[in-house]
């Protein structure tokens, strides 16, 4: 690669960071307001009480739940793609990875917040952490949330490693290329990185060594997520499918909030020579596939529950199959198979605007899904006198909203501190061929009516 | 020798008059959500009446159950709180440690009975009611769950009784609230433990059934129902 080119990489990767737009401020501010509402909402929760959200008995469990269930899915996008990609040495993940990592870490601070959030006593939360404490009493060993803290706190401190080794080559750039109070920042962060060949092998086998071992991990937290159910004698919890259920939901949520991310990303920062269709064209194949199998456990986990009908886990499952959560039921399946399978299966329609559509819809979905796994059982437990039902109110809709706002303002943030995209990655593998002719491009984009 | 208690619940005697619910309420210091509350489903009942309809109008049956927290030697409640505030005394209750108790609210999904209750908000008294609190029973705060204990403090305050006369704790001498106030004597407590008490004898009765008894929890509560 001749040094103009690297000149143009530099310039397209740093100009976000140079010069924040107006818009950019706008956005921040937008963001923000979002979030100090929802931090609001939440301190009015904690001096109320839970009488404040729309949790009654027994329905104990409801929104504040979902959110942790769905946002420690988002957060398998990253880490799973990237270091998987990383080992099956995919050259086209280059300008992906690091957009999908950062999803990964703050997926993971904000679904970590919920199980905090939603506590009776948020303040008492660091019992949950094995400290030394004066009177010699340790968390319960035995509880899936004694699980749920050990196998998050070492997610996220692997995704954090993981985000962070690739970034110090880029730190060291951005000391070298800019100037003033920006220029000592990166200075410190580049960590004393010169390049050398020596650096360069170490960071290569560190990276290896993260990606290896990131795997295992990522597939352990969300089967645990699902243990904080599946150990409970509550119909339709009980059930031996969640850990990979839950582990194929978190992935498949994962990657279209990736997407997603990147459309974004790709037109707000005029990232369209880094980001190709070919990217969106090769993810949206492995969101079809997960899209597939999502359908294959939700039909798996749904027919064994009817044919086995046994009476307590049969009043679950009507009441989300025809019942009163229904009309979410089927919304569910249509976002989540329905809608994105096409889309995502003929290829003229797999375009960047059909995979975005797709993405969309299955953010949505799964969303629901997560909803559909935690309140219709707690509603319906074995004794029919106990039967209730859930209404979220104003103060969990307004912090489930503030969440993403919370992650947006983050992955904004972000992206004007570091070149979302790893610029020596890029530099070491160069450019992705484009899939399509120039022809074949306008042909799609015809059928979608926009604008090129 | 050590104490295993339980209780056994006729239904067949069972007028379904809530004497016990009342009753509870009183020894137990449980908090009045009051109507608005109630009806979002945040009043406490550590004891309830459940009624179940049987046939078609006009010729219907009701059926009462008494349920309460079940005592169950194999408690799904226990294993899943993080902080054991909700563990296993020696003498079989299943105990919850207001002090210890963070607010999961875990073991209250994970109870097959729905005999666990959050404090949603904090309790409030309209006077001159706080006058009228019992001050051998705590009064729970804001965020955390809480449940039938047995009247615990009943079982202690006639333990220590026994050992100060330096004798057994005699059948029948302990009465929680609910069993105190029945009037058909439909509730028994006492010591599983001995097998010549009344409330071993009933808990052998072939009358006898668990509440969900094939979920292998255990209870310790037998309710006896003569079946059709």
């Amino acid at each position: 690669m001749d040094l103009k080119t690297e000149q143009k990489i530099n310039d397209d990767l740093l100009r976000p960071l140079r010069h924040p737009s107006g818009w950019f401020y706008l956005l921040v501010a937008v963001l923000g307001t979002s979030l100090l509402m929802g931090v609001g909402s939440w301190l009015y929760q904690m001096s109320n009480g839970l009488v404040v959200a729309g949790l009654r008995w027994p329905v104990f469990w409801a929104v504040y739940i979902t959110n942790f269930v769905f946002w420690i899915g988002i957060s398998h996008a990253g880490k799973l793609i990237s270091a998987i990609l990383l080992l099956v040495n995919a050259t086209w993940r280059r300008p992906v990875t690091r957009c999908a990592e950062v999803i990964t870490v703050f997926a993971l601070m904000i679904g970590a917040l919920f199980p905090i959030i939603h506590l009776g006593r948020p303040w008492l939360f660091f019992w949950l952490i094995p400290y030394p404490s004066e009177r010699q009493i340790w968390p319960n060993l035995r509880s899936p949330l004694a699980w749920d803290f050990f196998a998050i706190s070492t997610y996220l401190t692997g995704s954090t490693l993981f985000l962070l080794l690739p970034i110090i080559p880029d730190c060291a750039l951005m000391r070298d290329q800019m100037t003033g109070w920006r220029r000592r920042i990166y200075g410190v962060l580049a960590l004393g990185w010169q390049g050398t060949t020596k650096q360069w092998h170490r960071l290569e086998a560190a990276m290896q060594v993260m990606a290896i071992a990131i795997v295992p991990v990522a597939v352990s937290v969300h089967t645990i997520v699902s243990f904080d159910f599946s150990m409970s004698p509550v119909p339709m919890w009980h059930s031996t499918v969640f850990g990979p259920y839950f582990v194929a939901g978190a992935i498949f949520s994962g990657i279209a909030a990736l997407i997603v991310a990147m459309a974004v990303l790709r037109k707000a920062l005029h990232l369209e020579e880094y980001l190709h269709p070919v990217h969106f064209q090769n993810l949206g194949k492995l969101l079809l596939l997960m899209s597939l199998l999502w359908g294959y456990f939700t039909f798996a986990e749904r027919l064994t529950t009817w044919y086995g009908n046994a009476p307590a886990e049969m009043a679950v499952f009507w009441e989300t199959q025809t019942g009163s959560y229904a009309p979410l039921f089927w919304t569910m399946v249509f976002c989540n198979f329905v809608i994105p399978f096409p889309i995502l299966a003929i290829k003229r329609l797999r375009t960047i605007t059909g995979c975005v559509i797709a993405s969309s819809t299955i953010v949505a979905g799964m969303w629901l899904e997560r909803f559909l796994i935690v309140v219709p059982s707690l509603a319906r437990k074995n004794l029919p006198y106990t039967w209730s039902y859930y209404r979220p109110q104003p103060v969990e809709i307004m912090i489930t909203i503030a969440t993403f706002a919370a992650m947006v303002l983050l992955y904004t943030l972000f992206s004007k501190a570091v070149p979302i995209i790893s610029i020596w990655e890029l530099k070491v593998g160069g450019h992705a061929q484009p899939l399509l002719t120039a022809e074949e491009e306008e042909e799609q984009r015809a059928l979608w009516r926009v604008r090129p | 020798m050590t104490h295993r208690w339980g209780m056994a619940v006729d239904l067949d005697r069972c007028t379904g008059c809530e004497a016990c619910v009342t009753a509870c309420r009183t020894e137990n210091n449980i908090r009045i959500a009051g109507p608005e509350q109630s009806a979002k489903g945040r009043s406490i009942a550590w004891i309830r009446v459940e009624r179940y309809y049987e046939g078609e109008f006009p010729d219907v049956r009701v059926k009462f159950r008494p349920v309460m927290c079940q005592h169950c030697d194999a408690a799904p409640c226990e294993p899943v709180c993080p902080t054991y505030a909700s563990h296993h005394t020696e003498e079989g209750l299943n105990a919850q440690v207001y002090n210890r108790c963070i607010g999961t609210r875990y073991c209250a999904n994970a109870c097959p009975y729905n005999v666990r209750f959050f404090n949603f908000g904090n309790p409030v008294w309209d006077r001159p009611l706080e006058l009228s609190l019992n001050p051998d029973v705590s009064v729970r705060e804001v965020g955390v769950v809480e449940k039938c204990t047995f009247c615990v403090q009943r079982i202690t305050a006639v333990k220590d009784q026994a050992k100060a006369e330096n004798r057994e704790v005699k059948d029948g001498e302990i009465k929680p609230a609910c069993v105190q106030s029945c009037p058909t004597s439909a509730l028994v407590f006492g010591d599983l433990n001995d097998p010549e008490n009344e409330v071993s004898r009933l808990s052998r009765s072939s009358r006898g059934t668990k509440l969900l008894g094939d979920l292998g929890t255990l209870p310790k509560v037998t309710y006896l129902q003569k079946v059709l």
